[in-house]
């Protein structure tokens, strides 16, 4: 028994957690996967008063359709995420990237909210909604809000969720011909990434449109980097771009150096795992081509 | 309802119901090895990068470490003992010997809980990179893994698991 002592509630509705939450606040802290918030407890990092069990409330954990948007609910599994058919076939850089979470234990226990909500500076999840241009929805005693994924990460494990309030729901808006790449780069299999890049772009007539390209592991959340997305849109695809984005991608940067990285290191690393996802979507532009090619 | 300090745990452990009273901050690690008396739980990091807490709830593999035992209430809970009553269990037990994947066995428990939810579970064929992903996350201070990846590709080849068709 590790954790310093504390008291226990498992509300059975949504409904029910929000009044936990009013009462107990800043107290309190939600239980989700455990896999961020159990080893805190251990660790003694953190004492909460009281721990709310969340995973008893089955209505938040779900993945559905409605129109162009893909809904998924807070409580919903990674490993769901990774093999879910409707994430491969819609929004399939959500479903590449949880893979690369932990290992399959942590997957099979943490939850799509739970990672959103703790917001590691390092975690694939946040970059992702970032790169995906997601709406998050919080519930609190006044009811809903909506927040647009940049807006949500304000720093290390700091996001706009306040403590009588919980994460619900994440809306993925769908989009067609969509070219992506995530890499990231870890000193063991699984572990965080010492830093990570998503590329993604739409692809008409040739050239890219909407282009997003998002570090991780490298500042205190996830980067968008509008000077690199600029380079990359509206640009004849080519291998021979790669370097240009990469290198706009980590032009301004400001990584933290820590006991596992130099600054300089990080940098270095960010600038190759762009090139990398930029080169796996160019990749897998070609393929489509040629199949639709074969096929005409 | 309100916030309680200490909770009764009704679970089944490798199909055995078990009843305890316990404090809420007792993890199922350390209630399957007190209360349940499953000593196959060992606890290495107690927070989840080790693997050797591994048990199935619900049939999918996960830390005990990063579980509270009143989280157990309502879920079926399988360990190294209870897995080794099975016909899959025991012939991952004669592969490990034969290949020398165990030396102090710490870490085994996890290592043949995991494999034996990738060999039961598995609905396409598993490739290598399944069977690096699965023991990847466990941590072997003793054998240098590669004798446990030869015991796992050799299992996957037998297909004596897989529901032992
Ligand atoms: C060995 C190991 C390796 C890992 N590797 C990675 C990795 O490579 N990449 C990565 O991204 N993560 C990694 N993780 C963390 C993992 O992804 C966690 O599952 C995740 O960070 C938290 O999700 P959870 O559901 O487990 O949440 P919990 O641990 O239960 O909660 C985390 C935090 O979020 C809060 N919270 C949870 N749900 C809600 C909600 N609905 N509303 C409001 N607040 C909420 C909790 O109060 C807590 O503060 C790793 C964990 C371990 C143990
Ligand atoms: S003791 Fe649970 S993972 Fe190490
Ligand atoms: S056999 Fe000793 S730690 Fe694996």
């Amino acid at each position: 028994m590790k954790p310093a002592p504390f008291e226990y509630i498992a509300p059975e509705s949504l409904e029910q957690a929000v009044e936990v939450l009013v009462q107990y606040g800043d107290e309190s802290k939600i239980l989700a996967g455990g896999q961020s918030l159990m080893p805190l407890l251990n660790m003694r990092l953190i004492t909460p008063s009281v721990v709310m069990d969340i995973n008893g409330l089955d209505e938040l954990s779900y993945i559905r359709q409605e129109g162009e948007h893909l809904h998924i609910g807070a409580l919903t599994r990674q490993y769901r995420l990774e093999r879910d058919a409707r994430i491969r076939q819609t929004v399939p850089v959500l479903a590449a990237a949880t893979r690369l979470i932990g290992h399959p234990p942590i997957r099979y226990a943490g939850t799509i909210g739970g990672s959103l909500a703790h917001a590691d500076p390092a975690a694939e999840l946040p970059a992702v909604m970032c790169a995906l241009e997601v709406e998050l929805c919080v519930v609190g005693p006044s009811g809903a809000r909506r927040i647009q994924a940049v807006d949500f990460f304000r720093g290390a494990l700091d996001v706009d969720i306040r403590p009588d309030e919980l994460l619900t729901e994440v809306r993925i808006p769908i989009r067609q011909n969509v070219m992506w790449g995530v890499q990231e780069y870890t000193r063991r299999a699984g572990d965080f990434a010492l830093a990570g890049a998503i590329v993604l772009a739409e692809m008409e007539a040739d050239r890219w449109t909407n282009g997003r390209v998002v570090l991780f592991g490298v500042e205190d959340r996830p980067l968008r980097v509008p000077r690199a997305e600029a380079v990359l849109t509206q640009q004849v695809l080519s291998d021979s771009q790669a370097s240009a984005v990469a290198a706009a991608a980590v032009a301004e940067l400001d990584c933290h150096a820590d006991l596992h990285a130099s600054a300089g290191y990080r940098q270095q690393l960010a600038r190759v795992m762009v090139k990398r996802a930029y080169l796996d979507a160019v990749a897998m532009w070609n393929e489509k081509r040629e199949d639709t090619a074969g096929s005409a | 309802m309100q916030p309680q300090r200490r909770t009764i745990v009704t679970t089944a452990v490798n199909g055995t119901p078990v009843e305890a009273l316990v404090d809420v901050r007792t993890t199922l690690a350390d209630f399957l090895r007190e209360e349940a008396g499953c000593t196959s739980v060992h606890l290495g990091c107690e927070h989840g990068v080790c693997g050797a807490c591994t048990v199935l709830i619900d049939g999918l593999p996960v830390r005990s470490c990063l579980r509270l035992a009143a989280q157990a209430t309502g879920h079926e809970i399988t360990t190294l003992e209870g897995v080794m009553q099975t016909e899959c269990g025991k012939t991952i037990g004669r592969a490990f010997v034969e290949q020398f994947a165990m030396q102090c066995g710490f870490c085994t428990a996890g290592f043949v809980l995991s494999l034996y939810h990738l060999l039961e579970g598995a609905s396409e064929p598993i490739t290598d990179r399944d069977i690096h992903e699965t023991l990847g996350g466990h941590i072997c201070r003793c054998t240098g893994y590669v004798s446990i990846v030869e015991a796992a590709k050799r299992l996957r080849d037998q297909r004596t698991c897989r529901g032992n068709s």
